[in-house]
């Protein structure tokens, strides 16, 4: 169960990101932001095969003492980036998986809509459903 | 009760007001409560009432039936007009006016009423206003919602040009609505539904022709909730005319909607969504959304693509995120393109937003687009069913009954598809794990698949039983036929198996009799000791490798005292070539060689002497190492002959070498006893002729044990041909070879390294043995002196210790 999922355009601006309420929200900002340095890294590292070899899941992009930081790349260059927190030690690196499996699945459902144009904030509901059901239940 | 003849347009209304009052669905009964309800509206003085419900006999039965309640509108009316109210009245009064419901609050009522009779009776009776536009409807916010609503939705249906209503925003009208009308599938019946029909006309780029041919007259019922708003995309006044007809009966209905919702506590109804299920298309509705997917694809079978439906949605002026919100709920296999079910879906949710109402969070049942493709009827003759339609309608369709006009299997599809889509998250999900099965790092969600092809991770039952094949396997290595074949892929394990298996081991197990695998009962072995070999590996190797097997295997029963090894080929090819030469290569094995695993002995030898790898190896470079001395097995008596004969003619170490090594490779107990014994004599003749070769002997023996006896060994192996070629050599081994049974030439030269192995290791032993036993001697003897030089010693001391 991710605190904080966000979705970063190819051009790394965020296209959808959203965060447990209870923390400063702020803070999980900043920590997609500073990962963004490490899914490039991580994508140049790859690079230089072709892109279809490319892994989509790029793992633990880094831990900190707190949560932990996965990463997701499409094929366009989209990323999912996915805060978890440290504490919860029962997630596998499996469930992270298919968690983003889950994202990228409805991240295409949102682009097979004709009225969403690429590149414009995700505000679709039922993206907004499926992340809900991967946040942390905080009570 | 009198025979009630109602006009038309009285037998609109009578049949909506029965809906409305029909709570119950039941079509049969009205219910008590509305029906009273309905009187009071009536403004007619409580009594007249009363006297009405005894005329239509509802007194009498106790209920509202249809008639009775047909008959009791019917005096109504009669009593509004002024007329006394007779039985035979309801039959001669012509032209009476529709009766008068008017609600407390609104005297809208009255003018829908006469909106309604309007039609159909002449509107000088009634106060005949027309109701504003929809446009001006907000003015009257004040008044209930659903006021404000029934103003909105029957002012349309009044106007000339219903189509041509205020492009007002949806938000806004349906505000009041929204209170109320959280959820639009709650008991929206009485929603007059203006029927988002007309307005879909501006919809299209202004083909009134078609649009108005297509214009779904909704009756309205059900669905969308209220589609008071007939949202116009475009104004249509060639429309109108066409309206007119159908208009009227869906105004009537939406009037009577109008007039029955007011009357009644509309929060309640909304509750009771039982009989009503607001999402469903009507026929018109579809019909009309068919004739529109045509404009757009022709083939009704085939998809919309995203890009041409989003222009045309994008015409009716919706937010773009309400807009893709509603693509997501009807783009059902998320394809980016629509079906005509997907379209029709699509369509009637927009319409249902125009009206004001929200976007449900997943798609209605009755919007699912159905598993079967239903024929897209012709559009019900509306014209004659109006009544039955409206009547059905107004029951507005509870789900038992659908609507006449789609196929009878759609509700339950309807029913079934609910279901699949809520499947469809399982299915996601599996589709996710079978997606992600690719790597194999889900190896805890997922079985190593048992793929043939992949190396089996997991121990594999083997066969336990032996079968006919197995069987004949070992017929032929019985009869050694082929030897090579049967046995080579034995061997090969073994050879692989030899480190690990204990090759020292002294269990004469038998293995099973199985060729290829498992433990089988040592019943079938003893039958075929010559197999035991091959089966030991191919036990061993089998234990190793499948740590599952169920039994380990039995004990082998003790060795058979003859010999059970077969001779190599070539052993015997050779004796029997040069029965009276000694070859290099040729020996005749010891009847009495225990059987043994010849294998992983074999090899043992091989780990323990890696000195003499190279000899020991070579089979036939064993084998004549073991012949020469298996004679002395065979027939000691001419061992001690030649003995005592070939001590003296050759070196002393190479004849005592021979010996020994001829007797440490015996195997059998008997015969190594005999053996000792024999060594030992031989050792004390040795002595008595040479002492200090004996103790030489016993003292290189001491230093490397082993390797002496590997260079005897080797030494034998170059004294071979001399040794062998003693005539009594070579009559011995022609004795042993004569005394040999027949032996499988199956056995391959494995085993005999093997045994070959095992005999150098007893001969060892038994030097070592011998080794020892001198000097446990020679250390007796020499504490006996130290004794009695300490004896002396004392006895010479002098007594200065005293």
């Amino acid at each position: 169960m991710a605190v904080c999922i966000a979705v970063i355009a190819k051009e790394n601006y965020p296209l959808y990101i959203r965060s447990v309420p209870t923390e400063n929200e702020l803070k999980f900002h900043y920590t997609v932001h500073t990962s963004l340095d490490v899914v490039d890294e991580k994508i140049s590292a790859m690079g230089k095969a072709l892109v279809d070899q490319r892994e989509l899941y790029l793992g633990l992009l880094y831990p900190t003492e707190d949560y932990k930081v996965y990463g997701y790349v499409t094929n366009s260059k989209v990323k999912f980036v996915m805060v978890v927190d440290s504490s919860n030690t029962a997630l596998r690196d499996n469930e992270i998986r298919s968690m983003f499996r889950k994202l990228h699945n409805s991240y295409t459902d949102i682009m097979c809509n004709p009225f969403y144009n690429p590149g414009d904030c995700i505000h679709s509901r039922a993206f907004d459903n499926m992340v809900t059901s991967m946040m942390m239940q905080v009570c | 009760m009198e025979g009630l003849t109602l006009s038309e347009a009285e037998q609109r209304y009578y049949c909506d007001l029965f809906s409305y009052c029909d709570t119950e669905s039941t079509k049969k009964v009205a219910s008590n409560g509305r029906v009273l309800e309905l009187f009071r509206a009536a403004q007619l003085p409580a009594d007249v009432v009363m006297q009405i419900m005894e005329l239509c006999g509802a007194t009498r039965l106790g209920y509202f039936g249809r008639s009775q309640f047909y008959i009791a509108l019917k005096l109504v009316a009669v009593a509004q007009s002024g007329l006394p109210l007779r039985v035979e009245s309801l039959n001669t009064v012509k032209d009476l006016p529709l009766p008068r419901f008017v609600v407390s609050k609104n005297e809208q009522e009255s003018r829908h009423t006469a909106s309604y009779a309007s039609d159909a009776d002449n509107p000088a009776s009634y106060s005949g206003v027309i109701p504003p536009p929809p446009g001006r409807v907000q003015a009257k916010k004040g008044s209930v919602s659903h006021d404000a609503v029934q103003q909105r939705t029957s002012t349309d249906q009044e106007s000339t040009s219903p189509v041509v209503s205020p492009q007002q925003s949806p938000p806004t009208s349906p505000h009041t609505w929204r209170k109320h009308n959280r959820h639009p599938s709650g008991g929206n019946n009485e929603r007059p539904l203006a029927g988002p029909g007309p307005f879909w006309a501006p919809f299209s780029e202004a083909q009134p022709g078609s649009s108005a041919a297509g214009d779904p007259i909704w009756s309205g019922h059900s669905p969308p909730p209220h589609q008071e708003n007939w949202v116009s995309f475009a104004d249509t006044p060639p429309t109108s005319t066409l309206l007119a007809m159908h208009p009227a009966s869906v105004q009537d209905q939406t009037t009577v909607r109008t007039v029955a919702s007011a009357t009644t506590a509309n929060e309640i109804r909304r509750q009771s969504s039982s009989y009503d299920d607001p999402w469903k298309i009507t026929d018109e509705q579809r019909q009309y959304y068919v004739n529109q997917f045509k404009t757009i694809q022709p083939d009704l079978n085939g998809f919309i693509p995203g890009s041409a439906a989003k222009e045309f949605f994008t015409k009716s002026k919706l937010p773009i995120l309400e807009l893709s919100h509603i693509w997501e709920l009807s783009d059902f296999d998320k394809d980016g393109a629509l079906t005509l079910d997907e379209f029709c879906a699509a369509f009637h949710l927009v319409v249902a937003r125009k009206n004001g109402y929200d976007l449900p969070e997943k798609l209605p049942e009755s919007l699912m687009p159905k598993l079967i493709d239903l024929e897209d009827s012709a559009v019900v003759p509306v014209v004659s069913e109006v009544g039955d339609q409206a009547g059905e309608v107004g029951y507005s369709s509870s789900p038992a009954e659908a609507p006449p006009s789609k196929s009878p299997s759609m509700p339950s599809l309807n029913q079934t598809w609910p279901e699949l889509n809520q499947s469809s998250e399982q299915w996601e999900t599996f589709s996710e794990r079978s997606s992600s099965s690719q790597t194999l790092t889900q190896f805890d969600s997922n079985i190593a698949p048992a793929d043939p092809d992949t190396a089996i991770v997991h121990p594999v039952p083997i066969r336990m039983t032996p079968s006919k094949i197995h069987m004949q396997e070992m017929e032929l290595k019985r009869t050694g036929s082929d030897h090579a074949n049967p046995t080579s892929p034995l061997l090969v394990k073994p050879a692989d198996l030899s480190e690990e298996n204990k090759i020292s081991s002294s269990v004469k197990f038998v293995p099973g009799n199985t060729v290829a695998d498992g433990y089988s009962s040592s019943d079938s072995y003893t039958s075929d000791p010559e197999q035991i070999g091959s089966t030991v590996t191919r036990q061993r190797s089998h234990s190793g490798t499948s740590p599952d097997n169920a039994a380990p295997p039995p004990p082998p029963p003790r060795p058979h005292p003859s010999h059970s090894r077969s001779s190599s080929l070539d052993m015997n090819r050779s004796f029997t070539v040069t029965p009276g030469q000694q070859q290099a290569g040729v020996v005749a094995y010891p009847p009495a060689v225990p059987p043994r695993p010849q294998p992983s002995q074999g090899t043992g030898p091989h780990v323990h002497r890696p000195v003499d790898a190279e000899g020991l190896i070579a089979h036939t470079s064993t084998s004549p190492q073991q012949i020469p001395e298996q004679p002395n097995f065979a027939d000691f008596s001419q061992f001690e002959a030649f003995a005592a004969s070939g001590v003296n003619e050759e070196e002393e170490d190479e004849i005592e070498t021979h010996p020994d090594v001829l007797q440490a490779e015996k195997p059998s107990d008997s015969a190594s006893s005999l053996r000792a014994a024999k060594t030992e004599g031989r050792v004390e003749d040795k002595a008595a002729t040479s002492v200090p070769n004996n103790t030489g002997k016993g003292t290189t023996p001491l230093a490397p044990p082993p390797k002496p006896i590997r260079r005897r060994l080797k030494s034998e192996d170059e004294l071979r041909p001399e040794v062998e070629e003693h005539a009594q050599k070579t009559g011995v081994i022609a004795a042993v070879l004569a005394s040999q049974p027949s032996i499988p030439r199956s056995v391959g030269k494995d085993k005999k390294a093997i045994q070959a192995s095992i005999r150098r290791n007893k001969e060892t032993n038994t030097v070592l043995a011998r080794l020892n036993s001198e000097l446990q001697q020679q250390l007796k003897d020499v504490l006996e002196e130290r004794i009695s030089l300490e004896v002396q010693l004392e006895q010479l001391r002098p007594f200065s210790h005293l």
